[in-house]
């Protein structure tokens, strides 16, 4: 498969791994003919998957050993119950022995799956933990969205604890999707038919400008390849440090900034004003690399 | 859940034994195959699970067709269906042998 | 609330200043001082709390730092009905705050403070997530509310008929509501009693606390998580 073609949207999470990583490099851990399915799921009549709507194993891209996890937004919303969700922290905890260079998190999740909730937040709370005592130990976690579902719930919060968040255009990240907002507020509170509203509060450029993620890249599996491999490059040279009381003593500093200068804030129209970006028409039709200079001169 | 074994006399076989292979994603709609190698020479042992009750004997002209397509002797073939129709159902087996017969997925 | 402090910590042996749903400030626990960081009014967890928990952890580091004092432990009372659902809230990134107050919990954690969770009201969703979770021990009073979504909501989510839940909430933990299932799937450490002395209770699990997160260990002890310990050892050293 020529990763170049291959719309990272679009793929599948095997695909997404394929072209991904170094050809042939791949190998499946727990693998689907483990048969490791959901029984709550099965207990409530649902359809199940092999691989329970998560693969995870140990490959190399550009020469970099990584361990990967890819999320199957198609299966339940990429939702991670009690089998899902003890794959990630596995790999977490192997990244500790193993020591790859990173570990990769190809979200594409709504959080937690409400066929089996409470295992699902526990889980959750597992992996954040996971995650923080993983790079710790100087093992960066990069979380890469750009799936149909998003990175929402806790896995939103788990990826916003990563080291880098590699997000597209049409990649969304979050906490309480739109349409749970809208159900529960009401549809004046958020429209989540309004796909420009949403993108507005939720996409990839929005949170690029914000500074929530940590790079941009256009919808095609190569370019998440490229920045991965990239990123790679640089870890491997320079390991991650953690930050400290005062690394986070200056994040609270800036995400109190924040809440202070948007405090009235309902659209992300004025986040891309204050970044510099004054045709505020002309911000979706960017192209990602005019957007990334531009985001570049303006910080 | 429906769930059902339909076990196939077929003496097709492939020549090579790669690894287990899975095709396609349980979402609405679609279905994802699980081929294997199995337990007897010149039979094929099909497992499905589907939601759609009831329609046994769909499934079973379905996988018929499918055996008499494909050398399948010796192989466990694994379905977990989310309401496919039988068109799907027959692209996603074919999809399925044919990333068993490859190396590459 | 003022009951509550004083069932806890003993009449007299705190000092907790509440600011509207945020409460902050020290008291006794034992024969030592501890740092109270909370939430009441079943808060809806929104930046601005998350800003304001971060930063009484951040306090509490950097206070016991600079005094070169031992760790002082850090005890959570929680109550929330979950995150904030505004769009407001998700504009500015609530996902990314709530990571950083879990950032803070582990800097404190690293640093030898121990982390204590008393559910005094609701533990629901992402406001559960966000501190009470992160601890290192979680007890829950008696009247404690925890969930991720109710029976009804999820009946109509799922679009399973909402009887067939409650008779499936009889035999497993794992969806339905209640501080029992949580504690069956060992993410709740204690259960405490009405007559219980609470004070007590609390000293004893300062003393109980560790840094390794046991609890899918526990959940399989328990009966209430089988799958959780098992699966994530599998693909850890396979």
């Amino acid at each position: 498969m020529n990763s170049k073609t291959v719309n990272y949207f679009e793929a599948s999470a095997r695909t997404r791994i394929t072209c991904l990583v170094d050809t042939d490099s791949f190998a499946e851990i727990c693998p689907p003919h483990f048969r490791h399915t959901s029984p709550h799921l099965a207990r409530l009549n649902a359809p199940v998957a092999f691989d329970d709507g998560v693969i995870v194993g140990r490959a190399t891209v550009a020469g970099h050993s990584v361990l990967i996890a890819s999320q199957e937004g198609k299966f339940n919303g990429g939702a991670v119950g009690e089998v899902h969700g003890a794959k990630l922290r596995g790999l977490m905890e192997r990244a500790l022995d193993e020591r790859p260079v990173a570990v990769l998190l190809l979200v594409d999740s709504g959080g937690v799956r409400l066929h089996e909730a409470n295992a699902g937040l526990i889980a959750i709370s597992e992996l954040m933990r996971a995650v923080l005592r993983t790079q710790a130990a100087g093992i960066p976690v990069f979380a890469l969205i750009g799936g149909s579902c998003g990175a929402f719930g806790g896995m939103g919060i788990v990826s916003r604890l990563c080291a880098e968040v590699v997000i597209s255009e049409q990649g969304r990240l979050g906490l309480s999707g739109p349409e749970v907002i809208e159900t529960v507020k009401g549809v004046e509170e958020f429209d989540s038919r309004d796909r420009a509203l949403v993108w507005r509060i939720t996409g990839g450029k929005l949170r690029r400008a914000q500074g929530e993620a940590t790079h941009l890249v256009d919808e095609d599996v190569h370019s998440f390849r490229s920045k991965t491999a990239q990123l790679l490059g640089a870890y491997a040279e320079e390991k991650l440090k953690p930050a400290g009381l005062a690394g986070l003593t200056e994040i609270q500093r800036q995400l109190a900034e924040r809440t202070e200068s948007y405090a009235e804030a309902r659209d992300g129209r004025i986040i891309f004003q204050v970044s510099g970006f004054t045709d505020l028409e002309a911000v979706a039709l960017m192209p990602i690399d005019a957007f990334n200079r531009q985001l570049g001169e303006a910080l | 859940m429906e769930q059902f074994v339909m076990i196939f006399t077929s003496t097709g076989r492939l020549t090579t034994s790669p690894t287990p292979r899975v095709c396609g994603v349980v979402s609405s709609g679609n279905l994802e195959v699980l081929v294997e190698s199995g337990d007897a020479e010149n039979s094929c042992r099909i497992d499905v699970s589907t939601p759609a009750e009831g329609f046994r004997d769909i499934w079973k002209a379905v996988l018929n067709d499918f055996v008499e397509r494909q050398p399948v002797g010796g192989l466990h073939v694994t379905i977990n269906d989310a309401g496919a129709t039988p068109a799907v159902v027959s692209l996603r087996l074919d999809q399925a042998i044919d990333a068993f017969r490859s190396e590459r997925p | 609330m003022n009951i509550l402090f004083d069932r806890l910590f003993g009449t007299g042996q705190h000092h907790i200043a509440i600011d509207g749903d945020f409460l902050g400030g020290t008291a006794t626990v034992g024969d030592r001082e501890a740092v109270i960081i909370g939430t009441c009014n079943k808060a809806a967890i929104n930046c601005s709390t998350s800003l304001k928990v971060a930063g009484a952890i951040l306090a509490a580091v950097r206070e016991d730092e600079a005094t070169f004092r031992p760790p002082r432990p850090i005890v959570f009372l929680v109550d929330t009905q979950g995150q904030e659902l505004s769009r407001h809230e998700e504009l500015l990134g609530l996902n990314g705050y709530f990571a950083h107050v879990a950032e803070c919990c582990e800097l404190a954690r690293c640093q030898g403070h121990s982390l204590i969770t008393v559910i005094h009201g609701e533990a629901v969703s992402g406001g559960f997530l966000a501190f009470g979770l992160m601890a290192d021990r979680v007890c829950a009073l008696p009247d404690a509310q925890v969930r991720v979504m109710d029976l009804r909501a999820m009946a109509k989510v799922t679009k399973i008929p909402y009887d067939k839940l409650l008779v499936l909430a009889e035999e497993s933990p794992v969806f339905a509501p209640g501080a029992e299932n949580y504690w069956r799937m060992g993410a709740i450490h204690e259960l405490w009693r009405k007559n219980d002395d609470w004070r007590r209770c609390l000293i004893a699990a300062l003393t109980q606390t560790e840094q390794e997160d046991g609890r899918a260990r526990l959940g399989l002890e328990r009966g209430g998580r089988e799958l959780a310990a098992p699966i994530a050892a599998l693909v850890a050293t396979a």
